[in-house]
């Protein structure tokens, strides 16, 4: 191989589908390139990166984790209640509350799969069926409409950076919760980069046993990607209800394939050691700029899933000869 | 001046077995010293108890004339003791600058990574081992000597005093292994004494200035290396003498078993002719690289567009995947056994039948009580140490493994077996019973072997004719009273 090292990396290579895909739908329809259109698309990232940021520290670290949507939807609708009941109000307090359920889940995870050293797959294909259970028998199922919302998580949510006026009136803006995911980024980038934790799911990720032997806190280290996993995760499931002024128990089901599959995109290995924040959000972004562009292209929601299942296939494949390739 | 480290009377038991019994050893600074012994001998528990991860039952040890009560693993580090295990603990996944500073960042207590500080540490400990390394490569992408060069720096990083390396050079070539005796010579000017474990006689003989044997626990044979030469050092391993006689094959020649015409694959090997008779071993030597398995892989169907001729028994054959070469009697043995042979949890008697299940069918159906008798009649006749077949295979020592791959392609009626470094990573006892298994079948059976081999004692040993290999050509044959270990490595020496 003799293209130059930016170009074998798997971050340039997502770029360039991406620039390549962009092309080719704003061909088909060039209302792709409406302002309004692409605001939506940078709007529909924040949910799906911010889930994603723990999905691939989890990863990195060796791990899988699926019950980050019903661990979402736990502590949104536990947060929710909570205010609903007691009749609580503000931003910052609901938040700090949803992310710590979910830290708390995750650490439920982190028990088992280092305490127990059970599969990460099964471990949290329970912890997930557990909490939605949980969920349904103990909270209810009623979902909480509009009427019910708390009016400052549905203000806060609605805050734009900028707005103007499109053809025909409509309102356009430009989420602010836009910055939230980007600075969340920024602190997992500086952290699994520049901090010995960060390294140390890397190392684990490499080889547990040597990183035990290097003298690394494994179970700090398991404790730690698993909490973060949780704790993004709830406070991306209360984001998500504030943005769509609906919480629906039943939501984000099957969610996890899509950030799953963002991961693997972004260049994350299924085997751990390897994967990077930024690779990550192009991985998210390809992923939502196809559903969206499905929606925009009138192809049937149905052919998102096909979509979603070969994107998933074909990265994974991608991943697994470049693996195969340095092994051999 | 009192020795670096002195273990005096040290013994050790584990559930009632007796793993280490009055072992005394001194070491001292400067010094390089081998510790020899077969698999289960106590090697391993004697580094451990130096390193501090388990602790003697009895005897002392002392650092510098200084008894030191409950030596820990942080303790023995503090005194300088590094230990390189055979799979060098590394992170395949990070680079050779991190995995290289990383210790030293998580010893200081480090919070926050300096990227530019990782890589002043890294490239001044790769300064000290006079060794060139790509910092910024991935680990797993260096070849096995990249990744012990990578290991031995980190071990030097922190101010070692004795280098402890286990089984250092089973993965090496021999030239590889030249470059790893003068840096460990470097290592010792610098007045760090150096532990090799090793089981490889003329590698211990080459390197060492003394040698403690080990067997059964206690301290077989200790003293300067001067003093010792192989049959001394096997015997103190094995406890009996192991004779080196040649092997002659005695038969006609006839219509050869396999039989080779302009085999080719191009960019690989250029064409060559061979020709096997039925109860020959022959052998092939060669360097890394040299195309030798590249030979036997085209012979055993993975190179499927090869070209030329191959006959088996007098018959034209064209083979053109495994199965159609297993068809042929044809049985191939990887050189490591643990990841491409053996399924290493399943029963003996289920590794020795997995070539072979369609033998053992009766309309379709398996006859388990006919497969079974003939798993545990070649447990029999291959001598595998077990109480019984049902145990699984990895409970085996290495040797023993060897030998259930070989019986697997025995089952299977092969005609002509083709062995990639047969005895690698196997200890002395098991390394000459495997050879005497192969001799017989040869001998008795009228099984054809080609053998390929780094290991030149064992070409000379065992084979009654050497080809040699270089760069995808035959270069050499040796035979009869021309075939010794020394013409053997001249020829050798000769290629680059």
């Amino acid at each position: 191989m003799t293209a130059p090292a930016v170009l074998r990396r798997s971050e340039a290579v997502v770029f360039l589908v991406i620039v390549a895909a962009m092309l080719a739908i704003g061909a088909i329809n060039p209302a792709f390139w409406q302002l309004g259109n692409l605001f939506s698309l940078l709007r529909s990232n924040v949910i799906t990166g911010i889930m994603a940021l723990g999905v691939l520290t989890v990863m990195i670290s060796g791990g899988i984790d699926v019950s980050f949507p019903a661990f979402a939807m736990t502590a949104m609708y536990l947060t929710l209640r909570w205010m609903l009941a007691g009749g609580h109000g503000g931003v910052a307090v609901p938040f700090a509350m949803a992310t710590a359920i979910g830290i708390a889940l995750g650490a439920l995870n982190a028990f088992f799969v280092h305490s127990v050293r059970m599969i990460p797959l099964i471990v949290t294909l329970g912890t997930a069926a557990l909490a939605r259970g949980f969920l349904l028998g103990v909270v209810g199922t009623s979902n909480i409409n509009i009427d019910r919302m708390p009016p400052q998580l549905i203000g806060f949510a609605g805050t734009e950076l900028l707005a103007t006026t499109g053809p025909g009136g409509a309102h356009i803006g430009l989420t602010a919760m836009l910055p939230i995911y980007l600075g969340l980024a920024l602190a997992v980038h500086l952290l699994l980069r520049h901090t010995m934790l960060g390294r140390a799911v890397f190392a684990l990720g490499g080889d547990r046993e040597a990183a035990r032997r290097a003298g690394f806190d494994l179970a700090r280290t398991t404790y730690f990607v698993y909490g973060l996993a949780g704790g993004l995760a709830g406070f991306a499931g209360l984001l998500h209800v504030s943005m769509i002024w609906l919480a629906n128990p039943h939501d984000l089901a099957g969610m996890e394939l899509d950030v799953i599959a963002a991961v693997v995109l972004g260049g994350a290995s299924i085997f751990g050691g390897r994967g990077s924040v930024v690779g990550t959000m192009l991985g998210v972004f390809m992923l939502v700029m196809v559903n969206n562009s499905l929606i925009i292209m009138h192809i049937s929601t149905t052919w998102q899933r096909v979509v979603v299942g070969v994107i998933i296939i074909a990265a994974t494949a991608l991943t697994a000869l470049r693996d195969r390739r340095r092994a051999g | 001046m009192p020795p670096f480290l002195e273990l005096r009377h040290v013994g050790k038991s584990f559930a009632g077995v007796r793993a280490l019994d009055n072992v005394s050893l001194a070491i001292d600074a400067g010094a390089l010293h081998c510790l020899a012994g077969e698999n289960g001998s106590g090697k391993s528990t004697l580094i451990k108890i130096i390193s501090g991860v388990t602790q003697p039952d009895q005897g002392e040890i002392l650092f510098g004339g200084q008894p030191q009560r409950a030596l820990s693993p942080a303790r023995a580090i503090a005194r300088g003791v590094q230990v390189i295990f055979q799979d060098f603990a590394l992170f395949g996944n990070l680079t050779v600058a991190e995995n290289l500073a990383l210790s030293s960042e998580l010893r200081d207590g480090r919070r926050l990574v300096n990227w530019r500080r990782v890589r002043a540490v890294a490239a001044e400990a790769v300064a000290r081992l006079g060794v060139e390394l790509d910092l910024d490569a991935d680990v797993e992408r260096l070849p096995t000597s990249g990744r012990q060069l990578v290991a031995i720096a980190r071990a030097l990083m922190s101010d070692a005093r004795l280098l402890i390396m286990d089984e250092p050079t089973t993965a090496l070539t021999r030239r590889e292994v030249e470059t790893l005796f003068r840096i460990v010579r470097d290592i010792r000017a610098r007045g760090i004494a150096v532990l090799f474990v090793s089981h490889k006689m003329r590698e211990m003989l080459e390197i060492s200035e003394r040698i403690t044997v080990l067997r059964n626990g206690r301290v077989a044979a200790a003293g300067a290396t001067a003093d010792f030469d192989e049959a001394a050092i096997t015997r103190a391993m094995t406890g009996q003498e192991i004779a080196a006689t040649p092997y002659r094959w005695q038969g006609q020649a006839g219509v050869p078993r396999l039989d080779v015409r302009g085999l080719a694959v191009p960019g690989r090997f250029a064409p060559i002719d061979l020709a096997v008779q039925p109860g020959e071993i022959v052998g092939i030597a060669g360097l890394l690289g040299s195309g030798r398995t590249d030979v036997a892989l085209s012979l055993f169907g993975m190179h499927p567009s090869y070209q030329g001729r191959i006959a088996i028994d007098g018959a034209e054959r064209r083979i053109a995947s495994v199965p159609e070469a297993i068809a042929c009697g044809i049985a191939y043995v990887p050189e490591d056994r643990l990841t491409e042979g053996l399924f290493a949890t399943q029963s003996i008697a289920r590794n020795l039948l997995a070539g072979s299940l369609g033998r053992f069918t009766r309309a379709g159906l398996l006859d388990l009580v006919r497969a079974g008798a003939a798993a545990r009649a070649m447990v029999q006749s291959l001598q595998i140490a077990t109480p019984t077949a049902e145990r699984p295979v990895m409970e085996l020592s290495g040797g023993n493994q060897q030998r259930v791959v070989l019986g697997r392609w025995l089952l299977t009626e092969a005609r002509l077996l083709v062995l990639n470094g047969p005895t690698v990573g196997v200890d002395v006892g098991s390394k000459s019973g495997i050879h005497r298994t192969l001799r017989a079948l040869a001998m008795e059976r009228g099984l054809a072997i080609l053998m390929i081999s780094d290991d030149g004692p064992e070409l000379v040993q065992n084979c009654n004719r050497i080809l040699v290999m270089h760069r995808g050509r035959m270069v050499d044959e040796l035979a009869g009273e021309a075939m010794t270990e020394a013409a053997l490595a001249e020829r050798l020496r000769g290629l680059s």
